[in-house]
């Protein structure tokens, strides 16, 4: 079944025409070619698909692109100002060193920028681990990713962002 | 996954329509089941029903001694109502460890409810507190629900619109989770109402169940010590890699009277 | 060169900016133009023989372009997968090696052992068509426990594998050691598993291909560890496609662990179809098939036997073990639990006499091979819980029982019993260090507490040595590796200063980007922005043995050094004739040549843009161009080594175990960029914590079903499962290769299970329990508990 579908992705209108069982994240990677958002899993369970739609953190593997009709969508492309100004939780993962391979880190950076937000930018260890239940590293063994996490809840506060 | 017609509609009735007539037809209110299920191909819907624009099935309201929660609302909606907060803290605790952030920000009540797994932990709460289901037909007591592994009292395209909670004068929830997927391998839900004390147990067998001996020395002293010596019969609970018919068994009894603990703070 | 970028520095990685707004490009990121999608049918059997293969409906299905079975390789005479070392048995004779088809031809071994490929134009459509490809299997009984494979009557994997026994391997002269126990005073015994693992590293393995039909080209993109061995395999022994015609990529990689190294079949196959199907291909796993297909780790049964006189101190180790290798041989898998294992088994101490016998066997199960540490994991698992064992039984405290046998500083080069020549090494300073951080003198009053709330605290050690930093070629060959073990490096300047280094080692996770960049930036003093590493392209980078075995730093760090003494030697003749100097008084420093002892000086920028613009130039002496070569090959592994020191509580309620504290203090030698390493720590203790409290491929005893299949079952540690890490540092400098630098990817994970489970015997001990198995899960840790109670009950 072809279905159109038309949402806003990073600020931008887009559209395109997808079966009915196509997943969101399929619609950003093979329909848009915006392959930053990746696919870990099959079993919604480790996180590296996470995005926003309509402010909230979501696994883009466990939707349909048809769900996504009219919504407002952010993915890892969308967080940076600028090439050279990054997101205050990008930078905070740069200097923290919590990635490594790179491929659970986009949908680590969604989920953490959602934590932070919920939690009105104040965390502890113990809550950003918990919180990173959706989310599987094979890299970092975490201790970074909590590190980075607990330093940008700040960065972001005065940022405003 | 196999493909399907989707329908999006904007009320119940609407919705009952579309799923009237087509046996093979699904409804889908957060997805988070039905699409990992998709996904493997272990159904083939000939259609899925999004119930996401349905606006009069989400929502929290409190009425007289009852929360009432629409079908539609999403697990990190009541994890953080104040209303459910205030009413029935351990319902709000229940909803904030249902999966991860992301499952919370789509999953609902109403689509866990229905699809009744053996360890989800909202139907741990739903017979915990004696909650009524209501349909876009009728009311059915949390005890006439729940049927069996995956089994419940809807008929064909019948869909929950709502679950009301009485209050609770104590109530805890313990869900000890299974290491791997993080679904209840064992969650007990205690609660003191005004009908009783009841004590439910979900993940432990193929479906929510009471324990009555619990129930009865509870009524007569809601403390832990109460529930020390009663021993759950392993016969018949789940046995998987994680955990044996046993182990849940023991599980059954600490989480119990842990929840008690907690439901007495 | 400035302290903020050169070795020893916190540089900020080069590659953190693609990866962090979402441009990395990894092989499923790749747009191709006309490209068709593969979907693998894979055996849902773990015993089966192929009756017959039916595709007749699947082929009218829509979309399908193609679809192969095994029989299309056999009749394309495609050779089989290979093993690439060659173990010998205790009586010199090869391991057994059955063919390893690339897709099933009659009889399928394992569950996700591959059956046929459909080529369609979506991936849905692919899968869509599998689902009607008819396949007649009789089903078989299986052998999935490695325990029982030898057993009379168990069922055989392949007929020319007698037995199941793969080889019968044995090192250290055994009648030496009965003698020895003989005389001991005391004899610790211990019986362990060492679960079997998934690696599960995040990117799914994937693989696309495209042929050239004009030009006869194959270009394969890989998720590999190391494209030019997988080039040289699939060459030399699968395809027969002519190495210079075929290029193989390995873009971006999310992570390896080891089960990137080997040459698979869907990529094979892949590349195989690519020029078949006339147009590019693509695939990417589905993590169920990954759990399936990957090659596992570990996956022992073991028994050993340590002796001691009456002071402690070790007089002779006795170790016997079966080793799982799946279904079929995989790329390195014969190595692992004997090279790359028993000559591991004497550790940090003195041990003057060790033997060990391995056998290997066959079973329905996925090939297994190396996983971060392969094999030395397993020998630091054995070694580090018998030693703590053994201080229990002897009531020593386990950190005086290491100390007393450790080797002293001042025996090194330290020859060991079990054939490795350590180079250097202070391990006394290691411990302190960690027992100093870990706070252990105040860890009985921290138990007393935990007990007054219910739980039960444990403290563990774990002492590892390890040998990496692959190796010396001689050496490997002597053992029966296929292979040379060196490392290769060109670097480039370009006419206008800047440079490029191409390494044949690979970064999917390691940071080569930067601690490359930082030895070349500190050795030429050249800026970091001005230099780029290359990697992961056959056709552009030199022929070079990829990125595994802890040995991209030694190893290949080593070859940028050489290369970069070239460049300076080279650009010393061409400075001097710029100088107007002689040769042997020009000095390299900061970046500038100078004559020694004047203030005549050229900067390297400038002595570059002569050599490629060379009118004023020794152009009888020296040829233009400035860009060198270098291929090193290491005088012996590297032996990084340190001290672990784990603390758990554990709930003796329900069996939960969590890990409270948890102190590194390792040896890395040199260290470029403290950054990198203690990333690289952190995610090796937490891979090795996995295994010892979460992990366990399962494979079901009747069925041969792999029971742990998804994340749903198998327990993949979570951010909420670990603590943050306490990491400390001692420094012996490795003697033989021009960095100075061991290895560090790999130590975390072969330390930590013994660290863990020590722990938890420590904590366990008051109770009675004598024995968990790894992993300890809540429930194993509850049925133990219950075991022991029922033993002081009897
Ligand atoms: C990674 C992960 C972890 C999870 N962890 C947990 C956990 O720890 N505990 C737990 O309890 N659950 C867990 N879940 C399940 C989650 O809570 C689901 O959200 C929930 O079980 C189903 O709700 P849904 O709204 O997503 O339903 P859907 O997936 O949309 O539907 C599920 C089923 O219910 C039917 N249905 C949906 N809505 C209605 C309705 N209103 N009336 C009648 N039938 C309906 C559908 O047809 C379908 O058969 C997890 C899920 C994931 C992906
Ligand atoms: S891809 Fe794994 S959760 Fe979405
Ligand atoms: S950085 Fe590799 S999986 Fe997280």
């Amino acid at each position: 079944m072809s279905i159109s579908v038309a949402m806003t992705v990073n600020g931008k209108a887009v559209s395109g025409k997808v079966e009915a069982r196509t997943l969101l994240v399929q619609f950003l990677r093979e329909h848009l070619g915006m392959t930053g958002t990746h696919v870990g899993c099959d079993t919604s369970q480790c996180g590296a698909c996470v995005i926003h739609v309509d402010g909230k953190s979501v696994k883009s593997c466990t939707m349909l692109a048809v769900q996504a009709e009219g919504a407002k969508v952010t993915t890892i492309e969308g967080l940076a100002a600028s090439p050279d100004k990054l997101h205050p939780m990008q930078e905070a993962f740069r200097e923290n060193h919590a990635l490594q391979c790179g491929f659970c880190t986009p949908g680590m950076v969604m989920s953490a920028i959602d934590m932070v937000k919920r939690h009105n930018y104040q965390l502890d260890e113990a809550t950003v681990r918990r919180e990173l239940e959706g989310n599987l590293c094979r890299c970092t063994g975490y201790h970074n990713i909590v590190k980075a996490i607990l330093a940008a809840a700040p960065a972001m506060k005065s940022a405003g962002v | 996954m196999y493909d399907f017609a989707y329908h999006r509609p904007k009320s119940v009735a609407d919705a009952v329509g579309l799923l009237k007539g087509k046996p093979e037809a699904r409804a889908m209110s957060g997805g988070m089941t039905l699409i990992p299920t998709l996904k493997q191909r272990l159904a083939r819907p000939s259609d899925v029903v999004d119930l996401g624009g349905v606006k009069e099935l989400a929502g929290i309201k409190v009425e007289g001694n009852n929360v009432v929660v629409g079908g539609m609302t999403r697990h990190a909606d009541v994890a953080t109502s104040a209303e459910v907060k205030a009413a029935i803290p351990a319902l709000a605790h229940l909803a904030g460890h249902i999966g991860d952030p992301q499952v919370r920000n789509r999953g609902t009540i109403g689509g866990s409810v229905a699809n009744n797994d053996p360890a989800a932990d909202y139907p741990g709460a739903v017979v915990g507190l004696n909650a009524t289901v209501t349909t876009n037909t009728r009311k059915i007591a949390a005890d006439d629900f729940f049927k069996g592994l995956f089994e419940t009292a809807l008929a064909d395209g019948e869909l929950i619109t709502s679950i009301s909670f009485p209050k609770a004068e104590k109530a805890a929830y313990m869900k000890f989770p299974n290491p791997a997927s993080r679904y209840a391998m064992v969650g007990v839900f205690v609660a003191k109402t005004a009908g009783g004390v009841r004590v439910a147990v979900t993940g432990a067998g193929p479906c929510v169940f009471r324990v009555k001996a619990m129930e009865d020395a509870l009524a007569k002293n809601f403390s832990s010590a109460a529930i020390k010596d009663i021993k759950i019969p392993a016969d018949g609970l789940n046995s998987d890699i994680h955990g044996s018919a046993e182990y849940r068994a023991h599980l059954v009894g600490v989480m119990a009277r842990r929840a008690v603990d907690a439901a007495n703070k | 060169m400035t302290a903020a970028t050169g070795i020893g520095a916190r540089v900020l990685r080069t590659e953190d900016k693609r990866f962090l707004t979402g441009n990395g490009r990894y092989v499923d990121d790749l747009p191709l133009a006309r490209a068709t999608y593969a979907y693998f049918l894979r055996s849902p059997h773990a015993h089966a023989k192929i009756k017959s293969i039916d595709i007749s409906a699947a082929a009218k299905m829509p979309g399908v372009v193609n679809i192969f079975t095994g029989k299309d390789l056999v009749d394309a005479k495609v050779g089989g997968l290979i093993c690439g070392w060659v173990v010998k048995d205790k009586h010199g004779q090869p391991h057994k090696a059955p063919a390893h088809p690339v897709m099933a031809v009659d009889t399928v071994r394992y569950v996700g052992d591959t059956v046929a490929m459909v080529v369609a134009n979506t991936y849905d459509e692919a899968k869509d068509a599998a689902e009607s490809i008819k396949v007649d299997y009789e089903v078989k009984p299986a052998n999935v426990d490695p325990g029982r494979a030898l057993d009379k009557g168990a069922v055989e994997v392949h007929p020319e594998a007698p037995g199941n026994l793969v080889y019968d391997w044995e090192i250290g002269v055994k009648a030496d050691v009965d003698a020895a126990f003989a005389k001991a005073a005391h004899v610790t015994k211990l019986d362990l598993i060492n679960n079997r693992l998934i690696p599960n590293a995040m990117e799914p393995r994937a693989a696309a291909a495209d042929y050239d039909k004009g030009t006869g080209q194959y270009t394969l993109w890989s998720t590999s560890q190391n494209p030019h061995v997988l080039r040289l395999i699939l060459s030399a022994f699968v395809l027969g496609i002519p190495e210079h015609k075929l290029r193989v990529i390995a873009p971006d990689v999310g992570g390896g662990f080891g089960s990137k190294i080997f040459c698979y079949a869907d990529e094979t196959m892949v590349c195989w179809a690519a020029s078949r199907v006339g147009r590019p291909i693509k695939w990417t796993a589905e993590r169920s098939e990954s759990f399936q297909t990957d090659c596992h780790g570990r996956d022992h049964v073991t028994h050993a036997e340590l002796a001691m006189d009456k002071d402690g101190k070790f007089l002779a180790l006795k170790v016997d073990t079966i080793a799982n290798m799946g279904a079929y041989l995989s790329t390195f898998s014969t190595a692992v639990p004997t090279y790359l294992y028993a000559t591991l088994l004497a550790g940090q101490y003195t041990t003057p006499l060790i033997y060990a016998n391995v056998k290997a066997v066959f079973t329905h199960t996925a090939p297994v091979d190396a996983y971060r540490g392969a094999g030395r994991p397993e020998a630091t698992f054995v070694i580090e819980s018998i030693v703590s064992k053994a201080a229990a039984e002897m009531k020593m405290d386990p950190a005086e029982l290491r100390r007393k046998n450790f080797i002293p500083s001042t025996a090194f080069p330290y020859q060991t019993p079990v054939a490795l020549q350590y180079d250097s090494g202070n391990y006394p300073p290691i411990i302190d260090e960690a027992i100093k951080i870990a706070d252990y003198k105040g860890f009985e009053a921290r138990r007393a507490e935990a007990k007054s709330r219910g739980k039960l605290r444990g403290i563990g050690f774990s002492s590892y040595i390890e040998a990496c930093g692959l190796a010396p070629s001689q050496v490997i060959g002597q053992l029966g590796g296929g292979v040379g073990q060196w490392e290769a490096a060109q670097i480039k300047f370009n006419p206008t200063g800047n440079v490029q280094i191409m390494t044949g080692s690979h970064s999917h996770g390691q940071s080569h980007e930067t601690t490359f960049a930082q030895i070349v930036s500190d050795k030429l003093g050249v800026p970091m922005e001005q230099i780029e590493i290359v990697h992961g392209d056959t056709a552009t980078t030199p022929f070079g043995m990829g990125t595994y075995g802890s040995r991209s730093l030694a190893v290949g760090g080593s070859a940028i050094m050489k290369a970069a003494d070239k460049i300076i030697a080279k650009g010393k003749k061409i400075a001097a004739h710029l100088m107007e100097a002689s040769v042997a008084d020009v000095v390299f420093e900061n970046g500038t040549f100078k004559v020694a002892g004047t203030d005549k000086n050229v900067p390297l920028a400038q002595v570059v843009f002569a050599a490629y613009v060379p009118h004023n130039y020794p152009l009888a002496e020296v040829e233009p161009g400035m860009d060198e070569n270098a291929f090193y090959d290491p005088a012996n592994f590297v032996y990084p080594a340190g001290t672990q020191i784990c603390e758990v509580e554990i709930d003796p309620d329900t069996g939960e175990v969590e890990i409270v504290n948890f102190t590194a203090v390792d040896d890395f030698g040199n260290i470029i960029n403290p950054m990198v390493v203690e990333g690289q720590v952190h995610g090796g203790i937490v891979q090795g914590i996995g295994q010892a409290l979460l992990e366990a491929a399962v494979y079901d005893k009747a069925t041969g079903q792999l029971i742990s299949g998804s994340y749903m079952d198998y327990t993949m540690p979570r951010a909420d499962d670990v603590p943050s890490f306490k990491l400390g540092y001692k420094v012996t400098p490795c003697p033989h290769n021009p960095l100075g630098v061991k290895g560090c990817g790999e130590a975390g994970a072969i330390a930590s299970p013994a660290a863990v489970m020590n722990a938890v015997h420590n904590a366990l001990a008051p109770i009675g329990v004598k024995h968990v198995e790894m992993p300890a899960t809540p429930l194993n840790v509850w049925q133990s508990i219950q075991g022991a109670q029922r033993q002081a009950a009897e």
